[in-house]
C-alpha cells in the first residue's frame, strides 16, 4: 500500500544518498537546472518553472523551497506579540524517465512539521507539444495561484485570502488529465482538462461556519477514497501574448454531497462550481507586474439547511509589484528591491437573508503593502504590512486587523 | 563599508519595527463599547473556567460530526449572540403549544420549540395548523449572574399581582416546573413544587444552566449529560458535549461582566434619566437592584443597574401573541432589561430588533408598542416635547 510514510521514508531516503553522492562528487558536475526564459512559459508551466539542482548520471534533480517569517498582528486591540514562523519546507523531486516522459513531486511540511502533505506527484507523458497526459496527484488547475503557489515567486509572505481559502489553494487531488500548449509568434494558447477525486459534504458543514471548499483538504481519506465515486473535473484555457500578458479561464465542478453509502441512495446529488479569471502583465515602460485572480464559487446548498452556509461566494486579489532599484545591488549582481500592493476581496456569503431581505455579511477585505529584497530572482526578503477588515455574517461593525510581517522565502 | 552600514541600518529599522509594532496594530474599541469581558474580582480558577465558557460560546460551531441537530435552528451560540449583545432575526426562535397555565398540547408534535434548520437529508419541523406560538429574537447574555442572584424573597415583595397599591402596574413572577439537573438556589421559594422562573422573555426558565442546556439540545440540536433526550428522535443518546463545557458555559454567563453605561455626565442623559422616572418607566424597568448571596464572591451582595424588575407584565393585546409559558398570562412579557441597549446595533447588523419577536426597529417603535400596564407611562412619553423626547432617547443609548 501507498501511503504518505513510505513515500516520506522514501524521498528522505532518497535525498540523503543524494546529498552523499554530493560530497563525493566535484561540485562542478552539479548542474543548476536554468528555467528558461520568461517568454515562454505560461502559469500551467510553473509546476516544472522551478529551479532544480542535478548531478551527471544521476537521474533525479532534486530541489525546494523553504519560507520562514516573523509576525507582530493585532486584531481590535489584542497583539498576538511576537510570532516566529516557519510556514513551508517544500521539496521537489523531478526526473526524466525516458523520452517524454518526466515525474515531478512536491512534498510540503508545513508549520514545522504540523501538516505533511504531497502537493504534487504526477508522470507526463507527451504524445504531441499539443497532448500531453498527466497522472497522479496533480494541482487542479483553478484560477492561477493553485499551481503557481511557490513562495519565492511572491513578495508578501501571507498567500491570497481568496486563493487559499475560498479556492482551497494548494487544492491537489489524486487524478488525470490532458494539457498542451501552442505557439504562434508572440502568441500563445494553452488548456488543461482534468478528471480528479472531489470535494466532500464538508464543504458545507465545517467549523469556519462557511461555505468553506478548502475543509475537504481536512479529510485524509480522499487520496484513497473519493466519498461519493464522482469525480471533479477540473478545465482551464489560457491565452498570452508576450507583449500584452497572460488571461486564464478556468472552471472547477462535480458532485459534493455524499449522496450514496454502500449502494444506498441517501441525498440529493449537489454540485458545487467554481470559475475563476486569472491574468498577468508587465508594463514594459516602468516594469510594473501586475498579476490576479478572480473567482466565483456556487455550491447547492439545502433550502432547508442554515443560511449560514452561503450558496455564492466571490473574490479575488491584485498583486502591483514596481521594482524601484535593479542591478547591482549590496554586491549581488542580479538584485532588485521592490514595492509592492496587494488589495484583496472575499465575500464569503453572497445573499439576503430569507428573514429581513437584508445582506448577508460574512466578508473580509484587505490591503496590504510591502518592500521586498531580491537578491537573486530565486530568493526574496519582504516586509510586509496588512490592514484588514472582516464582518460576520450579521454585517455587524468589521474587526480589524493588521500589523507587520517580516519574512524570506528561497529556492534552493 | 557601506554595504555593512546599510545592513546594520536595515537590522536596526527592524528591531525598532518590532519595538513599536503595537503601535501599527488597530486599537482596541472602549471597554465601555464592548459587553464581553468577565466580572471584576474573578479568582484565578474562575477566570480560568470564565475563558473556557467563552471559547465554547464565542468559538464553537457545531458540525454534523459533533453532534449539530439533525434538527436545529443555528449551529452555534455566537451565531445568536454575537458579541453576547442582542441577536438578529435570523437568530429568532419559534416556540409552540400552550396558550394558558394548563401546559403545552403540542408535546407530541415537536413542542415546545421549531427546529426550523435541518441537516442535509432531513426535513425541518413546521408549524402544526392550530398552534399557539410567539417568535423570540435572542437578548443579550451579559450580566446575567448578578439577575441569578437577586434573592426569590425580593421578587415576591415587588410583586404586585392585584396591584394593591393601584398604580396601574402590578407584576407577576411566573411559577415554573423545573427539570430534575436544576439544583435550587439556597433560599429559593417554591409553590406547589414550581419554583419562581427568570430567564426568556415569558421568565420562563430557572437558571443560567438550564437556559444553556435548552439552548444547546433545542436551538443545536446537542444532547448533554443534563438533557440527553435526542431532540429529533425522542429517543436518550449518548452526550454530545462534555459536561464540564456545558457547566462553564454556564459559569460564564454568570461572571460575563454587566454593560457598562456610557456619557453619564452629559447634560441630556441625565436629563433623560430624570424624565425616565418621571414619567414611570422605572416602575417596570427598575434602575437597581441587589443580589443576595451567591457561591461566586464576585456576585454576592452586589448593586447593579439592569433596568427591569425580573416581573411579568401585561403589555396589552397588542403585544399578546396567545401564547405563554409557566403560569404567565399569554399577554404578559418580563420588563426587559434595558442596560447595554444602545450598544444593540453592534450586534443586531447596525439597526434595532426590539421587543420580544423585534417587531419595533428602533427605540421610538418599542416605547409606542407598550401597552396594557405600560399604556400610561406611553400615554405620558408621547406627550413630552421632542426636546424631552430626546433627551430621554439619549439616557436610554447611554445604557
Ligand atoms: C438560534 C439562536 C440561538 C442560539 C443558537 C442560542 N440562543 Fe440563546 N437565546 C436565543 C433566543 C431567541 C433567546 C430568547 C429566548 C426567550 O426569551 O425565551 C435566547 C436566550 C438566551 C438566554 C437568556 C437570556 C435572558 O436574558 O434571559 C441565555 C442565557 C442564552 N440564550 C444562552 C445561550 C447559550 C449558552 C447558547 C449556546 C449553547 C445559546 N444561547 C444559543 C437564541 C439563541
Ligand atoms: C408595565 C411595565 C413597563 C413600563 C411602565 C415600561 N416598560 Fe418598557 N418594557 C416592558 C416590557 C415587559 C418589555 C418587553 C416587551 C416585549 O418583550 O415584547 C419592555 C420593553 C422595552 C423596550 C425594548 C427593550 C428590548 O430589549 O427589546 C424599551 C426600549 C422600553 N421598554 C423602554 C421603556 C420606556 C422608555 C418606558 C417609559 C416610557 C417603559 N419602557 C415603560 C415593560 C414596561
Amino acid at each position: 500500500m501507498f501511503n504518505t510514510k513510505t513515500f516520506l521514508l522514501l524521498f528522505i531516503c532518497c535525498g540523503i544518498s543524494l546529498s552523499k553522492l554530493y560530497a563525493q562528487i566535484d561540485s562542478g558536475l552539479l548542474k543548476r537546472t536554468t528555467t528558461d526564459s520568461v517568454k515562454n512559459k505560461m502559469n500551467m508551466d510553473a509546476v516544472y518553472d522551478r529551479p532544480l539542482l542535478a548531478a551527471d548520471k544521476i537521474p533525479i534533480a532534486i530541489g525546494g523551497y523553504m519560507e520562514a517569517n516573523w509576525q507582530h498582528l493585532g486584531e481590535d486591540g489584542i497583539s498576538e506579540g511576537h510570532q516566529f514562523q516557519f510556514r513551508r519546507f517544500t521539496m521537489f523531486m523531478s526526473s526524466t524517465i525516458g523520452k517524454r516522459i518526466k515525474f515531478m513531486s512536491e512534498l510540503e511540511f508545513e508549520d514545522g512539521t504540523r501538516e505533511i502533505n504531497i502537493e504534487f506527484a504526477a508522470v507526463d507523458f507527451e504524445f504531441n507539444p499539443l497532448l500531453n497526459l498527466r497522472g497522479g496527484i496533480i494541482l487542479n488547475p483553478i484560477g492561477a495561484f493553485n499551481q503557481n503557489h511557490d513562495g519565492p515567486k511572491w513578495e508578501f509572505t501571507d498567500r491570497p485570502i481568496s486563493a487559499t481559502q475560498m479556492l482551497p489553494a494548494t487544492w491537489s487531488t489524486p487524478g488525470f488529465g490532458l494539457y498542451g500548449k501552442h505557439y504562434n509568434k508572440d502568441w500563445m494558447f494553452g488548456y488543461e482538462a482534468y478528471i480528479s477525486s472531489g470535494f466532500d459534504g464538508s464543504i458545507i458543514d465545517n467549523e469556519q461556519s462557511r461555505t468553506y471548499l478548502g475543509a475537504t483538504k481536512e479529510n485524509i481519506d480522499r487520496f484513497e477514497e473519493s466519498p461519493n465515486g464522482a469525480p471533479l473535473y477540473t478545465t482551464k484555457l489560457a491565452i498570452k501574448n508576450n507583449k500584452i500578458g497572460e488571461l486564464g479561464i478556468s472552471y472547477m465542478g462535480g458532485i459534493y454531497s455524499e449522496y450514496q453509502d454502500d449502494g444506498l441512495d441517501l441525498d440529493d446529488k449537489r454540485s458545487v462550481n467554481v470559475f475563476a479569471l486569472d491574468f498577468n502583465t508587465t508594463i514594459r515602460r516602468f516594469n510594473t507586474f501586475i498579476t490576479g485572480e478572480w473567482a466565483w464559487v456556487n455550491v447547492d446548498v439545502p433550502q432547508t439547511y442554515t443560511q449560514q452556509y452561503g450558496q455564492k461566494q466571490q473574490g479575488g486579489f491584485i498583486d502591483v509589484v514596481q521594482p524601484v532599484l535593479r542591478g547591482k545591488l549590496l554586491g549581488w549582481e542580479n538584485a532588485s528591491l521592490n514595492l509592492a500592493c496587494r488589495l484583496e476581496y472575499v465575500d464569503w456569503n453572497k445573499g439576503k437573508f430569507k428573514e429581513t431581505g437584508d445582506n448577508i455579511g460574512d466578508d473580509t477585505k484587505s490591503i496590504m503593502g510591502s518592500i521586498s529584497f531580491r537578491p537573486n530572482t530565486q530568493t526574496v526578503l519582504r516586509l510586509n504590512y496588512r490592514h484588514q477588515r472582516t464582518r460576520d455574517y450579521i454585517a455587524n461593525p468589521p474587526v480589524l486587523l493588521g500589523g507587520f510581517n517580516f519574512g524570506l522565502s528561497t529556492y534552493f | 563599508m557601506k554595504k555593512t552600514n546599510l545592513a546594520l541600518f536595515a537590522i536596526m529599522s527592524l528591531i525598532l519595527l518590532g519595538q513599536a509594532c503595537d503601535k501599527f496594530e488597530p486599537s482596541e474599541p472602549a471597554e465601555e463599547d464592548l459587553l464581553d469581558g468577565p466580572m471584576e474580582d474573578l479568582t484565578y480558577e474562575e477566570n480560568q473556567r470564565f475563558l473556557d465558557g467563552d471559547r465554547t460560546f464565542n468559538d464553537e460551531v457545531f458540525t454534523i460530526e459533533k453532534g449539530l441537530g439533525p434538527l436545529f435552528v443555528t449551529n452555534s451560540c455566537v451565531s445568536c449572540h454575537a458579541g453576547d449583545g442582542k441577536g438578529h432575526i435570523f437568530g429568532s426562535l419559534i416556540r409552540f403549544g400552550q396558550s394558558d397555565e394548563t401546559g403545552n398540547k403540542f408535546l407530541h408534535l415537536g413542542g415546545p420549540q421549531l427546529q426550523t434548520r435541518a441537516i442535509p437529508g432531513y426535513q425541518p419541523e413546521v408549524l402544526p395548523p392550530g398552534a399557539p406560538y410567539a417568535v423570540f429574537t435572542p437578548p443579550a447574555v451579559t450580566g446575567l449572574g448578578l439577575l441569578e442572584f437577586v434573592p426569590d424573597s425580593y421578587l415576591l415583595t415587588t410583586a404586585d399581582p392585584e396591584d394593591k397599591d393601584g398604580d396601574g402596574i402590578s407584576g407577576r413572577v411566573n411559577w415554573i416546573d423545573v427539570p430534575d439537573f436544576v439544583q435550587p438556589r439556597l433560599g429559593s421559594i417554591s409553590q406547589n413544587g414550581r419554583y419562581i422562573g427568570r430567564f426568556g422573555k415569558k421568565a420562563s426558565v430557572y437558571d443560567l444552566l438550564q437556559q444553556t442546556v435548552d439552548a444547546l439540545a433545542q436551538d443545536i440540536g446537542i444532547a448533554s449529560v443534563y438533557n440527553p433526550i435526542d431532540v429529533y428522535s425522542g429517543l436518550e443518546i449518548d452526550p454530545e458535549i462534555a459536561t464540564e463545557k456545558v457547566n462553564n458555559l454556564a459559569f460564564y454567563l454568570q461572571t460575563l461582566k454587566a454593560p457598562l453605561p456610557r456619557n453619564q455626565d452629559d447634560d441630556e442623559v441625565i436629563a433623560g434619566k430624570a424624565l425616565f422616572t418621571q414619567i414611570n418607566c422605572s416602575s417596570c424597568h427598575t434602575p437597581t437592584l441587589k443580589t443576595g448571596d451567591a457561591p461566586i464572591a464576585a456576585l454576592a451582595n452586589k448593586e447593579f443597574h439592569p433596568y427591569t424588575d425580573l416581573l411579568l407584565h401585561d403589555m396589552g393585546p397588542e403585544l399578546d401573541d396567545g401564547y405563554t409559558e409557566g403560569t404567565a398570562k399569554s399577554n404578559e412579557w418580563r420588563t426587559a432589561p434595558l442596560w447595554g441597549l444602545g450598544l444593540s446595533p453592534d450586534s443586531q447588523g447596525g439597526r434595532y430588533f426590539l421587543m420580544h419577536d423585534g417587531r419595533a426597529k428602533s427605540i421610538e417603535q418599542a416605547i409606542e408598542m407598550h401597552g396594557g400596564e405600560a399604556a400610561n407611562s406611553r400615554d405620558k412619553y408621547q406627550k413630552l416635547a421632542k426636546e424631552d423626547k430626546n433627551k430621554l432617547l439619549k439616557f436610554l443609548k447611554s445604557l
